[in-house]
């Protein structure tokens, strides 16, 4: 099994979200980074679809050259190859994105051999546009399913859970090649180990000039959404607390007076 | 025309998209074009019948011996013939509005703009739309003559109001063998008994706070006596104390509970987007500063390996002096 994953660099922000004076990027000088939950999940069962059955894993992303961190990340889990698509760092659409990664999976496998699945988020962190995986698969002429919580690989043939809208698992099941977009749970990542880290920073990156296609929506401007946030009521301190918590569990119904 | 798929259950438009209806509505009557619905699937017709008091004046009910389960590429196919002459093609921002639009989008090479909160219906076609699950908000523009997006989920309120029925119109796609190759196949179905984390009126959430699995019992415990369902931050998860299907947030559930206890959880917003539909928070933290106590409307400073048990002792203090008192 040749195996792709796209993933896609963005700030790890935590308790609150600063912008830029001009409002167009969150301000990331304190902030690390990282990659989308359900990527790093669709990075695990990269690595362990070919431990399991042979092959080659290979990670891509499009992004700005320290975009290069995100793919050691994914290298250091297992991942044998990766591919940076270099840009300056602005926002790419996901039109634009879509085409770029329909470029370099063709020139990538007119190189080696194709690509049996490619795996994607089921929805990047940052933009969330849920679609970049569906076009790349509609690029390539390939069946795509989303929102995968279990894959299992048959002869030539890839099967997908998927939870359904009112309880319960939908089953789907597609010919390979496919494109397969993941969701947070279908695995538990591993840690890199230190000799991961290392093997992943000696491995040289593959660097690619992605070119752009004209998309939209087109970004005018980020803003924080508007919300009441108000002052705690302190009930205490430790476990004396106790018996304020019991009377305001009273008075909001929770448990009987 | 105004497009909008409408998603429906055994005959009942579903609820988020009778609130993309109402912004179709608003789109229709900005831009002087009528609103029209399309439905899939078994009791498409009975969700049909209803969807005038929503502004809809034709419904297209589609068709076809080859569409008996979810194909979200069929789908698509079937809307985008549908579609020409239309000036905005929309959907629910659920799983499968999301997933049907993108593949609308990968069809026609439309751009598609996912979870929108608000469009002005006018020539430049403004819009807001989510980012970060709704923890930041894009103003952005759409060209073109046609526009695809969907409606962030509880951004817009139902509207409706009586208004003549939807005239019902069957429509029978042309669909290839291509258009049909993702289909749901099989089913399984929810295990029932247990509590569910989606629907608890209170959740006891506990974060890294807790320290490890075994430390779970004490909140359990406070679960079991408040009738409440146990969830977690993506720490507890990703350390492996806790299955994914407890995880509250951006890439885990959104919940909506009368009350949530939040113990040893700091509040991120990757976090806070999961939980911030609850009616209140309460909060136990060592931390008097975490990042969750601007969403707390209580709180309680202090170690929860000593708060969490002293609550559930004095609940059930509470209840034994209740029953005494009752007896007596
Ligand atoms: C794209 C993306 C998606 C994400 N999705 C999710 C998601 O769906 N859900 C989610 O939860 N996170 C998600 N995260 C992770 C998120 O950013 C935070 O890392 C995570 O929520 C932090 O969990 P925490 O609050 O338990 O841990 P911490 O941030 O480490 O906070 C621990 C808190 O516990 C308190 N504490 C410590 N010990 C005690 C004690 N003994 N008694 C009382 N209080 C104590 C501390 O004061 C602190 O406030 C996501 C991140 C990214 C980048
Ligand atoms: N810049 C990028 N580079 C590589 N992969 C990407 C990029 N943007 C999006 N993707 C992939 O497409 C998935 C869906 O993204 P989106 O459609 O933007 O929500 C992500 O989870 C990634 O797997």
């Amino acid at each position: 099994m040749n195996i792709l994953v796209c993933v896609k660099r963005v700030p790890a922000t935590g308790g609150t979200i600063v912008l830029t004076a001009d409002e167009q990027e969150i301000d990331t000088r304190y902030l690390g980074f990282t990659v989308s939950p359900h990527e790093e999940c669709a990075v695990e069962e990269a690595v362990r679809i070919v431990e399991a059955r042979g092959g080659t894993s290979t990670v891509l992303t499009l992004g700005p050259a320290a975009a290069e961190d995100q793919l050691r990340d994914a290298l250091a889990v297992g991942i044998e190859r990766g591919v940076l698509l270099e840009t300056d760092g602005s926002d790419w659409d996901a039109v634009a994105t879509a085409g770029a990664i329909v470029d370099a999976v063709k020139s990538q496998e007119s190189a080696a051999a194709p690509f049996d699945l490619l795996l994607f988020g089921n929805e990047a962190a940052d933009t969330g546009d849920y679609q970049v995986g569906i076009r790349v698969a509609a690029g390539l002429d390939l069946p795509v399913v989303i929102g995968a919580k279990a894959i299992e690989i048959l002869d030539g043939a890839v099967r997908v859970r998927r939870e359904a809208a009112g309880g319960g698992w939908e089953i789907y099941e597609v010919p390979l090649p496919a494109v397969v977009a993941v969701k947070e749970g279908i695995n538990l990542p591993r840690y890199p180990s230190v000799p991961g880290r290392l093997r992943a920073r000696k491995k040289e990156i593959e660097r690619m000039t992605p070119e752009r296609r004209a998309g939209g929506p087109e970004k005018l401007r980020l803003r924080l959404p508007v919300e009441h946030h108000q002052a705690a009521e302190i009930l205490g301190s430790g476990p004396d607390a106790a018996p304020r918590v019991v009377e305001v569990l009273q008075k909001l119904g929770v448990i009987a007076s | 025309m105004i497009l909008t798929l409408v998603e429906q259950t055994n005959g009942q438009p579903d609820r988020l998209s009778l609130e993309t209806l109402a912004l179709a509505r608003r789109l229709g009557s900005g831009l002087g074009a009528p609103v029209h619905a399309v439905l899939f699937g078994t009791g498409a017709r009975d969700a049909a019948a209803d969807l005038g008091r929503h502004g809809v004046g034709v419904a297209h009910v589609v068709e076809h011996e080859r569409l008996d389960a979810y194909a979200p590429a069929a789908w698509a196919a079937a809307l985008a013939q549908l579609m020409s002459g239309a000036k905005v093609v929309l959907a629910a921002g659920s799983e499968r509005g999301n997933e049907v639009m993108a593949h609308v989008g990968a069809q026609t090479g439309l751009p598609m703009a996912a979870n929108c909160t608000d469009v002005s219906p006018r020539d430049s076609f403004g819009l807001v739309r989510q980012r970060w699950a709704g923890s930041l908000l894009e103003d952005a523009r759409l060209d073109g003559d046609m526009r695809l997006l969907t409606v962030a989920p509880h951004a817009v309120a139902v509207e409706e109001s009586a208004g003549p029925a939807a005239t019902i119109e069957t429509f029978r796609p042309e669909l290839t063998d291509r258009d049909l190759r993702v289909r749901v196949v099989g089913r399984v179905e929810a295990e029932k008994g247990k509590i569910s984390l989606a629907d608890a009126r209170v959740v006891v959430g506990g974060g890294r706070g807790v320290g490890g699995p075994e430390a779970f019992g004490i909140l359990e415990e406070l679960a079991g006596l408040l009738g409440a369902a146990v969830g977690v931050s993506r720490v507890a998860t990703s350390a492996g104390w806790r299955p994914h299907s407890d995880q509250i947030g951006q890439t885990g559930l959104r919940i909506a509970p009368d009350l949530y206890i939040a113990c040893g959880i700091s509040g991120a917003i990757q976090h806070i987007v999961g939980c911030k539909a609850a009616k209140r928070i309460l909060v136990i933290n060592k931390d008097a500063d975490a990042p969750i106590m601007g969403r707390a409307a209580y709180a309680v400073i202090g170690d929860l390996h000593t708060v969490v048990p002293a609550i559930s002792a004095e609940i059930r203090r509470v209840r034994a002096n209740g029953a005494a008192a009752g007896r007596g």
